[in-house]
């Protein structure tokens, strides 16, 4: 045994190297014109192909939501049981895939987990957007969607008040401020390389929206002070908000009566969910965007494979809650809720429970195996999975619990029409959009960001000897 | 161009670096010189300059407190007041008094965040003095690259220790490169 051991005068760091960020010690302004380039080629024509189809399912969205709003809610399938369906289950879905972009910028910045910066700046966006899908929801499934306004604390004729005891109102604080919060984090990374941008810019229409966008950023160490300060503490907020929003959106459930709904599991389990199926989407967005725009060098293997781990990583910590719910439900003595939990695995829904427990639990323990986190059709297989997996998750929490409640003789099915389809293929259409839209103007990886965890980024780096550590750095990769 | 250039005011004089080490290394020169008027401009924040610049740490931390402080008064007044004053309705059977105070926490939670993030926004750039859309520093055509790989030290003519020539000289003493003498607006 004591001859793998190296000699006690070696530091750790020459025996075991720390993989590079970026690969083949690219150099900052390569990672500029990499970047930076990106907004500035020519309009891609795969990007208009893209665009016209994904416009075109979101345009239909609108119209299903404008078909909805004029005709009423009847134009979907929710009934009496089954009041919330797919609107809710969409709305959760979507909340919960913006996670993953606070996750990434937020708790792995407080964890000082350097990898992050080649993709918090597209997950953040990731955030918005989904954000954005998540809150149409809400807003069209009142019915009378004049009355949203009454969602918020204004004095009025009426003189009625919101009740702020009612879960419902703290999701409509807790989303709207973790869209808002979302924003000006997202705006604050933002700036340093709008200033980038701007500074390149050759158009005069470039110029000036970079121009007005990066505020006049000069990148001094007496604003660098601050804004430090700044994305340091936004990041401490964040934490505990991205964790309390899907804490607040399962109240929605846990704090009513109904059987499969009323436990006090759901917090954690939410937030884990979320993580796992928003990091499934930042890989389902961001691996395309790698290949097409060459980012290998920033976006490495490395960075997938963590990312791999974490999906690993909350994938099985649903596993666990959701066996553990079903332990529960067995051990609890309540037969409402044993009855629950048989109904949603073996009764007339038990396809959805069983997709949701494969997709989510089983599928993503491929990535035990370092080869398939490498993989690029493994790692996107299991990712669609996850993202299919995630939707099915809250199908069968939301409108399962739902159809068959205390009494037999008020059960339902729910059948979804082709309104609440076309509606939610729409905000897949949204999203997309959106997304497209925002690689296609503003620099999808945080440039200033990439360079600090470059070598010759730190101010007592010195470079080494030709042919020194630089082979080692490339073996390990 | 000299004569015009005589009769404008001077900025300052800058100087380029060839990496974070040099102007780490040059910015702890100039504050061990005593200069008070100056700042170092680089792509990315490097880690320890405010160290090498003497400067302290950020005070942008109590302002923000500050503006928490606003948003979880603002969230207690605004759940109290109607709640348990303007229009007492009793839901579920709970109090609508100091009691009801665990159903007011997600509220008072989520107002706080928002309001210190709208004060961390707001604060970095009221410190930084953004937006400013011009500054007289990006008439120096080589300042475009501070956004891409260039490093720059700049000690402004408002110094107190500033002179044309002796501080050209000290910049080019620590290892500055093309020292040139910056020009306000006429």
């Amino acid at each position: 045994m004591a001859e793998t051991h190296a000699p006690a005068t070696v530091p750790f760091e020459e025996r075991l190297p720390r993989p590079p960020m970026v690969l083949n010690n690219r150099s900052m302004s390569w990672i500029t014109n990499l970047i930076a380039g990106i907004p500035e080629q020519k309009t891609p024509l795969w990007w208009y192909i893209t665009i016209a189809i994904t416009g075109s399912i979101a345009a239909f969205g609108v119209f299903c939501i404008l078909y909805l709003l004029f005709t009423g809610v009847g134009v979907w399938g929710n009934n009496i049981p089954v009041g919330w369906a797919w609107d809710i289950t969409n709305f959760v879905f979507w909340i919960g895939i913006g996670h993953a972009g606070t996750l990434i910028s937020a708790i792995l910045f407080l964890c000082r987990q350097k990898w992050r910066t080649s993709i918090n700046r597209a997950s953040e966006a990731m955030t918005l957007f989904a954000v954005i899908c998540a809150a149409i929801y809400p807003g069209i499934h009142v019915g009378r969607v004049w009355m949203v306004w009454f969602m918020a604390p204004v004095p009025n004729p009426n003189w009625i008040w919101p009740n702020f005891r009612s879960p419902l109102l703290w999701d409509v604080f807790a989303v709207s401020t973790y869209f808002t919060v979302s924003v000006l984090f997202w705006f604050l990374g933002l700036v340093p390389d709008l200033a980038t941008m701007r500074d390149r810019a050759r158009s005069k229409v470039g110029k000036f929206f970079y121009g007005l966008l990066a505020l006049g950023w000069r990148g001094g160490n007496r604003q660098w002070r601050h804004y430090e300060m700044a994305y340091l503490i936004l990041a401490g907020l964040s934490t505990p908000l991205v964790l309390s929003v899907h804490s607040t959106v399962s109240f929605d459930f846990a704090t009513s009566l109904i059987p499969g709904w009323h436990t006090t599991i759901f917090p954690p389990y939410f937030v884990a969910g979320a993580i796992f199926g928003g990091f499934a989407m930042v890989l389902t967005l961001m691996l395309p965007a790698r290949s097409i725009y060459k980012l290998h060098d920033v976006f490495t293997w490395n960075h997938i494979d963590v990312m791999c781990k974490i999906i690993l990583l909350t994938g099985s910590i649903v596993g666990y809650a959701y066996t553990m719910e079903f332990f529960v439900a067995f051990y609890g003595a309540n037969p409402f809720e044993r009855f629950a939990f048989i109904n949603r695995y073996f009764g007339p829904y038990w396809w959805a429970a069983w997709s949701m427990f494969t997709c989510n639990v089983v599928i993503p323990q491929l990535f035990w195996v370092r080869a398939f986190r490498r993989n690029l059709i493994t790692v996107f297989f299991v990712c669609m999975c996850v993202n299919a997996g995630m939707w099915y998750e809250r199908f069968v929490i939301i409108a399962v619990s739902l159809t068959r409640d205390f009494l037999p003789s008020s059960w339902g099915m729910y059948y979804p029409t082709w309104v609440d389809v076309m509606t939610f293929a729409g905000t897949f259409g949204i999203f997309t959009t959106f997304f497209l839209i925002f690689i296609r103007f503003f620099p999808m990886i945080a440039m200033s960001e990439v360079k600090t965890v470059l070598p010759e980024a730190d101010p007592h780096y010195h470079p080494p000897a030709i042919g020194g550590t630089e082979s080692i750095k490339e073996a390990h990769v | 161009m000299t004569a015009a250039a005589a009769r404008r005011k001077t900025l300052g004089v800058i100087a380029e670096f060839p990496s974070a080490t040099t102007l780490y290394q040059a910015a702890e020169r100039v504050r061990d010189k005593g200069y008070r008027f100056w700042d170092v401009h680089s792509p990315f924040p490097i880690h320890g300059m405010n160290k090498a610049m003497g400067l302290g740490k950020s005070p942008l931390g109590y302002i923000i407190f500050c503006g928490g402080l606003t948003g979880f008064l603002t969230a207690a007044s605004l759940e109290f007041i109607p709640s348990s004053f303007l229009y007492p309705l009793i839901v579920h059977g709970k109090p609508v008094n100091f009691f009801t105070v665990p159903a007011f926490f997600p509220v008072m939670f989520e107002l706080t965040v928002l309001f210190s993030a709208f004060t961390a926004f707001f604060g970095v750039f009221v410190m930084n003095r953004l937006p400013r859309l011009h500054h007289p520093i990006f008439d120096y055509e080589q300042f475009r690259r501070v956004t891409d790989d260039a490093f720059f030290l700049i000690i402004e003519a408002s110094d107190p220790r500033f002179s044309d020539t002796v501080t050209r000289e000290f910049l080019e003493e620590i290892g500055g490169k093309d020292v040139t003498l910056l020009y306000e607006h006429d």
